[in-house]
């Protein structure tokens, strides 16, 4: 029985040459959540990238945070893009907002019943899904109703 | 200093459009489609295609202009121009950066086409990824977020949800563009009409706004129009259709990563619409011929309001099909059936079908036709919009 919400066989995460987004694939293998914290005007910044937008600091650091947040939106796709995903009916992809550290999103499958209704404004948790057989190793992170 | 403005300084002479096919049922490749669009625009001008001196396109068009330049034979390349971004986001923008160019006489004849063959090369609707994924990409595809549809459903569920407009308002937009299809005869939905009942028991894309009716076709083709200067325009062989403005770009961090935009659940045309009626001295009122590409119906939706042609709180009243029809409608929409019906020409059939509308030549002919106005690539960065009129708005 496979522990991963989506079937095998999709794209797989890679932090890419330029290494941007390395550390949060290092965290997620550590069970660690992480996102970019300017060092010089301490604002939060997610999806990764070289310098603050508020500050223009090219130091920003990694700060591990706490997975919880709250459903900011959500879409359940019917039709497969992918042909990993024929035959697998629909799946529920959400978008957590983190009040805690301004407000950045993240995008996840939401655990569970696929065809569950899904509550704007829910609570949610975050909930790590390593892929240890992968070819490199990753690990997801999804979210879960709290 | 003189008006910085693009306003009535140039106008579009000419258009052309090939057949427009199902995607991989063009029997011609993408460059050929492109070269086709080409000279049929050059003889609606009644110009040679020697004569073209620049070009302009976006959507990462595969038909470089350079290689179309030695196709046609061009006398002297004086413009070659890609507008950035995915998607239709940049089909106003090319026909405003061939305005510019012109304007500003850097070229004096300047194509803004498109060429998709979606047959010959990937269809957007299907993802092409690679095994393994970086950038953005590392945080969407894993999870199932991979197609347009996909990238942008929660923005709409977002908007729908804020403002408690129901799916039936994108149905009133689905079946007029459907509607306006079946008298059009290089519409490729012509003949497979749409009613309520049909839209409602198509299947779902993506929920929950999603339907199979509300997202547009994959398709074969090429469109193209040429921009001259205005007092050329109106000696030649078709009446004007003068640029009056264009908008382009996105509003603030409208391109953050990872769904991160502050202004999510956006068109992103709030900024940009503003200065777009400035620049034409005009208001949503003027505007008699209304196209809104249709990525996906919630991105009309969400078009049409930040170009203030509807309000949030009327779009459940006023976005039905009798109000979006030609025949007797208070604002025909996409009448020759735009991206959902006729082509998914990456919205250049929008500007083509604004000429038309203006020249009085139209198939679904509107009555009051002096100004149109065409927003291009809803919920993408950098969108685009235009306003073209006819001579009485100059």
């Amino acid at each position: 029985m496979s522990t991963h919400y989506l079937p095998e066989g999709l794209p797989t995460p890679s932090s890419g040459p330029d290494g941007l987004a390395a550390p949060y694939w290092e965290g997620t293998r550590a069970g660690k959540l992480r996102i970019q914290k300017c060092n010089g005007c301490k604002a939060w910044q997610w999806g990764p990238e070289w310098v603050c937008h508020r500050c223009h600091s090219f130091d920003l650091g990694w700060e591990d945070i706490q997975g919880h947040g709250r459903i900011y939106s959500y879409e359940r796709p019917h039709h497969p893009v992918h042909s990993a995903l024929n035959g697998h009916g629909p799946y529920i992809a959400v978008l957590v907002e983190l009040p805690a550290y301004g407000n950045i999103r993240m995008v996840g499958n939401l655990l569970g019943d696929p065809l569950q209704t899904v509550p704007i404004g829910g609570a949610v948790q975050a909930v790590f899904e390593p892929h240890d057989s992968a070819t490199p190793p990753y690990t997801l992170v999804q979210w879960r109703l709290v | 200093m003189a008006d910085r403005t693009l306003r009535g300084k140039t106008a579009i002479a000419g258009i052309g459009e090939t057949i427009y096919y199902k995607h991989g049922q063009s029997p011609h490749s993408e460059f050929k489609l492109a070269l086709q669009a080409i000279v049929k625009a050059c003889e609606d001008a009644g110009i040679s295609p020697h004569d073209i001196d620049g070009f302009a396109s976006y959507g990462n068009d595969r038909s470089d202009g350079p290689r179309l330049a030695a196709a046609l034979g061009v006398k002297e390349l004086k413009f070659s121009n890609m507008f950035w971004g995915g998607g239709g986001g940049g089909v106003c923008g090319a026909v405003g950066n061939a305005s510019a160019a012109v304007a500003t006489g850097m070229a004096d004849c300047v194509v803004a086409f498109r060429s998709l063959a979606q047959g010959q090369y990937a269809r957007y609707g299907r993802s092409g990824a690679a095994a393994a994924v970086m950038g953005e990409d590392a945080f969407l595809f894993p999870y199932g977020v991979m197609s347009p549809a996909q990238r942008f459903a929660m923005k709409i569920t977002r908007f729908m949800h804020d403002h408690g407009i129901r799916q039936e308002a994108l149905r009133g937009i689905a079946l007029a563009c459907y509607h306006h299809a079946q008298k059009n005869p290089n519409a490729v939905m012509r003949g497979r009409e749409l009613d309520e009942e049909k839209y409602d028991a198509s299947r779902w894309i993506v929920e929950p706004f999603h339907h199979l009716y509300d997202c547009c076709q994959e398709n074969d083709g090429s469109a193209a129009v040429i921009v001259v200067p205005a007092d050329r325009a109106k000696d030649m062989a078709k009446k004007p259709a003068y640029v009056m403005a264009c908008g382009q770009g996105g509003d603030h961090r409208s391109a953050a990563p990872v769904h991160n935009m502050p202004n999510y659940p956006s068109s992103h045309f709030g900024k940009l619409a503003p200065r777009l009626y400035e620049m034409a001295k005009m208001s949503p009122s003027d505007m008699g011929i209304v196209q809104c590409y249709e990525n996906f119906t919630g991105g009309v939706l969400m078009s049409l309001i930040e170009h203030g042609m509807v309000k949030p709180e009327e779009a459940n009243e006023f976005l039905v099909k009798d109000n979006l029809i030609v025949e007797g409608g208070r604002m025909p929409l996409n009448t020759s059936g735009g991206n959902l019906a006729e082509c998914y020409m990456h919205g250049l059939e929008l500007v083509i079908e604004s000429v038309r509308q203006i020249r009085g030549t139209a198939i679904n002919q509107v009555k009051k036709n002096d100004a149109a106005i065409i927003m291009g690539g809803p919920m993408v960065t950098p969108v685009s919009s235009l306003i073209l009129g006819s001579e009485a708005t100059l």
